[in-house]
């Protein structure tokens, strides 16, 4: 089978990397076994099917939520609620861990299991007053020295009255320019759905992942069917046009790497999902230690504002 | 359960026009264009201000012969094939005709009373303002010039959101503009942030909500999510002025709405104060 254009041009980045001179020696060559290993992981680009089997898988009722995985990945961890003035929104958790004995603060939105939880969770939607809480912790960690995690699982931001009048669209803004501003290190992954505003809040981070079938999108498939098709049945052809993929993302430039499911996605076997994740964490985590604090941020603004094509 | 977008409706079929082209859809009274264009689009009888497109309202705001466009030749590609019912880039090419912009943003230097600035002006009238790689680049160039020059930014926005079309790279576009802001902060320089009808999604989610002073044209829509989405989700009744300027100003959302006469002289105080170089 012949190469897909998504591998050629894998590889004419890694060739492009390769004949770069080593000027930062570590990040370079950390960049290229990531590259290498997405490439050998890689066989193809993603159909239309697969498209529509992640967005299936990244929604799947029984896909482990952020606190799934700290339960399994987290020692010690204690929760921190509230926005210390409104509410405490269930749709987003943070709290302090232990990961191998490191402090670290995590941060995530929070879906529900049962109809009762959902309801409480709000689906994963997080208030303004979720964001707040989430924006609390990360400059608490910033003061401490800690590393930030954060999980991206959210369909978006809680489309409410009250939410509009307290400032949902300033408060996402807000929550991206404290995570523009930590001089701590930051890993975000996206572990179901990266919805939206609602999801790039707490994704402008050092190191951005995606498990193999979570989807990252402007919009999701049914409001772009719905705007676009007029028809929210169109929500299969909508995937197919704007790709939420982790694959395309990643040939984006909007990710820096996948991270395994076991096989059947995330919710055949948590444990399993959760040790790769960790694993991918760690990883992730291990190659910004050693990088002073403003050098981390200004290196996370300039990738960001690097971000899109145009002539 | 509705999923929610900061993405922006391009829509191929306008609404029908009202029985008389020419009617104010606030108070309903008949106007003349020549009539509309000097009172700056804002009604006689009833101060319903029509959308500003970029051009007009730049010649306005600036000192005569001041502005210098920067970034003028920067176009949008088309990095997924993207093809609903009609290709990506046949939209473009479309709305570079009808609209003679390059894109949704113009940004450039300007004066106003003879203090220094930089301009990031927003159009709505291409393919409603959205915000696609195209205006997240013009925005942070808009940064770095002020920066450079030692001028506050003054951005004025009209936008449905991000430009679906371009996928998840019209999302990043909220973090690439909120990196831009930020570093313009650590040099030092204010931004000051107008919000026109309608400043919605993933423009009020970013760059537009940041600015160190912010300011509303009167009944301008500031909402991430609409009026039709909410009500869609929560069933609740909206409140009548939900998601209006007047609604953010009592929640605390808002520096100042200002009516659009007033603007020029009210963003030649914000310069003197900021100690913008004459």
């Amino acid at each position: 089978m012949p190469p897909s254009e998504h591998e050629l041009r894998l590889r004419e980045r890694l060739s492009r990397l390769r004949n770069m001179p080593l000027l930062g020696g570590a990040r370079l060559s950390g960049e290229l076994d990531r590259l290498q290993r997405q490439l050998d992981r890689m066989g193809e680009d993603a159909t239309d099917e697969e498209i529509w089997r992640s967005v299936e898988l990244a929604r799947h009722e029984q896909r482990p939520y952020t606190l799934d995985y700290v339960e399994r990945l987290l020692d010690d961890w204690f929760e921190l609620h509230g926005d210390r003035g409104r509410a405490d929104d269930g749709a987003m958790v943070a709290g302090l861990g232990s990961l191998d004995g490191r402090t670290v603060a995590l941060v995530g939105q929070q879906k529900g299991r049962d109809i009762h939880e959902r309801a409480e969770r709000r689906f994963g939607m997080p208030n303004p007053e979720g964001y707040e809480k989430a924006m609390r912790v990360m400059q608490l960690a910033d003061r401490h020295g800690f590393p930030v995690i954060s999980l991206v699982d959210t369909p978006g931001a809680y489309p409410g009255v009250h939410a509009e009048q307290h400032g949902q669209g300033g408060t996402i803004a807000a929550s991206q320019a404290v995570m523009a501003r930590l001089t701590v290190p930051t890993v975000a992954c996206v572990i179901g759905e990266g919805g939206s505003g609602g999801a790039i809040a707490i994704a402008l981070a050092d190191r951005v992942l995606m498990q193999e079938n979570a989807i990252y999108s402007v919009i999701s498939p049914e409001g772009c069917a719905m705007i676009l098709w007029r028809d929210a049945g169109e929500a299969k052809k909508a995937a197919a046009a704007f790709k939420p993929d982790a694959a395309h993302c990643l040939e984006l430039g909007v990710i820096d790497g996948i991270v395994a499911e076991p096989p059947g996605g995330a919710h055949t076997d948590p444990d399993a999902a959760a040790r790769l994740l960790g694993e991918a964490l760690r990883e992730a985590l291990d190659e910004l230690a050693e990088t002073p604090g403003d050098e981390l941020r200004r290196r996370r603004r300039a990738k960001f504002r690097s971000l899109g094509v145009f002539a | 359960m509705a999923n929610i977008d900061v993405s922006v409706e391009t829509d191929d079929k306008p609404a029908p026009p009202p029985k008389h082209p020419n009617t104010c859809p606030s108070c309903h009274s008949h106007y003349r264009d020549d009539e509309l264009e000097q009172a700056l689009w804002v009604c006689a009888q009833c101060g319903h201000h029509f959308v500003m497109r970029s051009r007009p309202r730049i010649a306005w705001l600036a000192d005569e012969g001041s502005f210098v466009e920067e970034a003028a030749d920067l176009h949008s590609e088309d990095p997924l094939g993207f093809f609903d019912l009609r290709p990506y880039a046949e939209r473009l090419a479309e709305a570079e005709m009808s609209t003679g912009l390059a894109d949704a943003m113009v940004i450039g230097q300007a004066t106003i009373d003879g203090r220094g600035c930089e301009l990031a002006v927003m159009d709505f009238a291409f393919m409603g303002g959205s915000m696609g790689s195209v205006v997240g680049e013009k925005l942070s160039r808009a940064c770095d010039s002020a920066a450079e020059r030692g001028v506050p930014l003054i951005s004025i926005t009209s936008s449905g959101g991000a430009r679906m079309q371009e996928g998840i790279l019209a999302l990043m576009q909220l973090p690439k503009t909120v990196a831009a802001v930020e570093d313009l902060r650590d040099a030092g320089q204010a931004m000051i942030s107008v919000m026109a009808h309608p400043t919605t999604g993933g423009v009020l989610a970013s760059f537009a909500t940041l600015g160190d002073v912010l300011l509303a044209e009167p009944g301008a829509l500031m909402a991430f999510a609409g009026p039709r989405v909410v009500q869609g989700v929560t069933m609740e009744k909206l409140p009548d002025d939900f998601g209006l300027a007047e609604q953010n100003y009592r929640f605390g959302n808002l520096d100042a709405i200002v009516p659009r006469p007033e603007l020029r002289p009210t963003l030649s105080r914000l310069l003197r104060l900021f100690d913008a170089p004459i």
